[in-house]
């Protein structure tokens, strides 16, 4: 009954055009954010920042940068994983480079640093669509790891192979390294989630946005009405390649502290991600949340569940895992092809009526 | 009988028509061996309504083309306001005043009414990245600007009631509908319309006409159309180009066109001995 549009007048197209036209949803959406920086960073602990909340921001950071790429440009991507890695190595050459520098501006260069690497393999792109691209994307995986594990210098020398994140701090709190506390790494992620969505939301409301989608669902029409191809699906690569290189940055400098770039940002990764695009929702900023929500929660679910609650053995519950979740993401495509955001509209437009059936 | 100068005519309803907005001399495009335009001269005039008609496969679609700048000819010239035209990219062609609907509805499925007629002003949209990312200062406003435009283009056909349902739950004529109005959003001087009313009933045929003629009369478009059905070509059309097998047969009012042995001996054959 409260979800109305009627009475909710819009009398400018500033109002028609924003993000959550109807006022519970405005409302809704203050009240996650206050929740999100007002009261979260206070009662957060260890379990919760490293198993849930601090993944989850990070996944969705990537997630919706695949999405601006594949879910609005319409261009497949397969080397999520290595851009992230991209993001991971820059930040890391880049801390310990200049090491009185913020880690914030940091993450920020790693992502500017992925977005060029991003936009010279997005060349391809120009020339071949689909399947062909995701091929493309793929050589980019693979090469931008063989690429971090060959050079010793992207780590430093250092005998492990592995780089490792030293502290870095911000206004006094560590932020990075082992010292860093569970509130201060939730809320570098939640800050930079924060904005990514903005400004991913911004892009693609606009005139950017527009050529991008245009050339999604059909290029021939989208040049004839004046788009370039080019700059298009260029600046999708890079906007893209911006976000996953953030995503990237701060998975390593401060989720995972060390890694190990083929087991860190491997074709798994790359699969993972995408699986949150299309479990979430393609074209659609919450979608990316939702997605990531999805895959970052429910094995941690599973796991309690089935760990802590029915006390069988881990090594069977990690295999029962997987099964499960495979399963549900397969019957999640078979009832839901368009994820969960579309599955969020269609509730919402049930609301409108409700409890009305007409 | 009209009468015709270098700078115009009168139509037999009266309009005046202008001078030469785009001329074509001796136009010949080829695919490999296939000759689709063999040697086509015509002109297009300020404000007049002119139709390309002819069997199928007689290279209507491809003149079309190379009128929007989409297919560059082997052979010929292409003037347009005043100056000869320069092979260009298909994405720079709406940069100069040339609109277009498709044969087949190219619309952008995934995405609103609304949205859909927006891309059509893509190409007056200039705000910078960072404005667009912040969405502050001119990215804002020139939506805004674009959005008071293209609410006009929804008004004058009517589909207020539709602008933000997304393009691919339309029925087919309501969808042709939408494609013409994200053509007028660009403001074109010249507006190219493939078979516009293709597949549609006898009413959306004449809600279409009516638009049609609505557009020239109101914002003063010069329209160019194929199109098969010949009682909506002859009623709406001020001149008529005919082709044949690529070459052109006729060229006139329609009743001139009506009454031209080659046309009609293209349409109903005739017999070879």
């Amino acid at each position: 009954m409260l979800y109305r549009e009627a009475g909710d007048f819009k009398t400018s197209y500033r109002d028609d055009s924003q993000t959550f036209p109807i006022k519970l949803e405005r409302w809704g959406y203050y009240a996650v954010v206050a929740v999100a920086f007002g009261i979260v960073p206070f009662v957060i602990n260890d379990y919760w920042a490293s198993a849930v909340l601090v993944p989850f921001l990070i996944y969705a950071i990537a997630a919706i940068g695949l999405n601006v790429l594949t879910g609005y440009a319409g261009q497949v991507s397969l080397g999520t994983g290595g851009f992230m890695a991209v993001g991971a190595y820059a930040v890391y050459k880049l801390m310990t480079a200049f090491p009185d520098v913020s880690l914030l501006i940091h993450v920020v260069l790693a992502g500017a640093i992925t977005a060029v690497v991003g936009v010279l393999f997005g060349l391809p792109s120009l020339r071949i669509k689909g399947f062909y691209l995701a091929v493309a994307t793929l050589a980019a995986q693979f090469f931008l790891v063989w690429l971090f594990n060959k050079v010793p210098w992207f780590y430093n020398y250092s005998a492990s192979g592995q780089i490792t994140a030293p502290t870095r701090t911000f206004m006094e709190q560590a932020i990075s390294g082992p010292a860093a506390s569970a509130s201060a790494k939730y809320l570098v992620c939640l800050v930079f989630a924060f904005l990514v969505a903005w400004m991913a939301r911004n892009l693609t409301r606009g005139s950017i946005g527009r050529r991008w989608m245009a050339i999604r669902d059909m290029d021939i029409a989208a040049e004839i009405i004046g788009v370039n191809p080019l700059t298009a699906k260029l600046s999708a690569f890079a906007v893209s390649s911006f976000f996953i290189g953030i995503a990237g940055a701060l998975l390593f400098s401060v989720y995972l502290g060390a890694a190990e770039v083929g087991e860190a940002f491997g074709i798994n990764k790359s699969f993972l991600v995408l699986f949150m695009i299309i479990i979430g929702g393609l074209g659609s900023i919450f979608g990316s949340f939702a997605g990531a929500a999805f895959l970052v929660l429910l094995p941690v679910l599973l796991k309690n569940l089935l760990v802590g609650n029915l006390g069988w053995p881990t090594d069977l519950a990690a295999h029962i895992e997987l099964m499960i979740v495979g399963a549900l993401i397969v019957t999640f495509l078979i009832v839901e092809p368009h994820g969960l955001a579309r599955l969020w509209s269609l509730t919402k437009e049930k609301l409108r009526l409700w409890p009305f059936p007409h | 009988m009209n009468s015709m100068t270098s700078d115009g005519y009168i139509t037999a309803d009266g309009r005046q028509i202008g001078g030469k907005l785009m001329e074509l001399k001796n136009i010949t495009l080829r695919f490999g061996g296939v000759v689709a335009i063999k040697d086509i001269s015509f002109d297009i005039r300020q404000g007049e309504i002119r139709a390309i008609i002819g069997p199928n496969g007689a290279g209507k679609s491809s003149m079309l083309n190379v009128v929007s700048g989409f297919y560059h000819p082997q052979d010929g010239e292409v003037w347009f306001k005043g100056s000869r035209r320069q092979p260009m990219k298909p994405h720079q062609v709406a940069g100069h005043g040339v609109a277009r609907t498709f044969q087949n509805i190219a619309l952008f499925d995934g995405m609103s009414v609304l949205d859909n007629i927006m891309t059509g002003r893509l190409n007056k949209m200039k705000a910078g990245f960072l404005s667009q990312a912040i969405w502050w200062g001119k990215a804002e406003r020139e939506e805004n600007e674009n959005r008071a435009v293209v609410e006009q283009i929804i008004d004058f056909l009517e589909i207020q009631n539709i602008r933000k349902t997304p393009v691919g739950r339309l029925p087919y004529g309501l969808k042709k509908r939408v494609e013409l109005a994200r053509a007028l959003a660009a403001e074109p001087q010249l507006l190219l319309l493939d078979e516009p009313m293709a597949g549609m009933n006898v009413e959306e045929k004449e809600d279409m006409s009516r638009f049609i003629l609505d557009v020239n009369d109101e914002f003063g478009t010069t329209i160019c159309l194929i199109e098969h059905d010949m009682g909506v070509v002859m009623d709406l059309s001020d001149r008529v180009v005919v082709m044949d097998y690529g070459r052109k047969i006729g060229d006139g009012t329609p009743d001139e066109v009506r009454n031209n042995q080659q046309v009609i001996d293209a349409y109903l054959g005739v017999a070879h001995d």
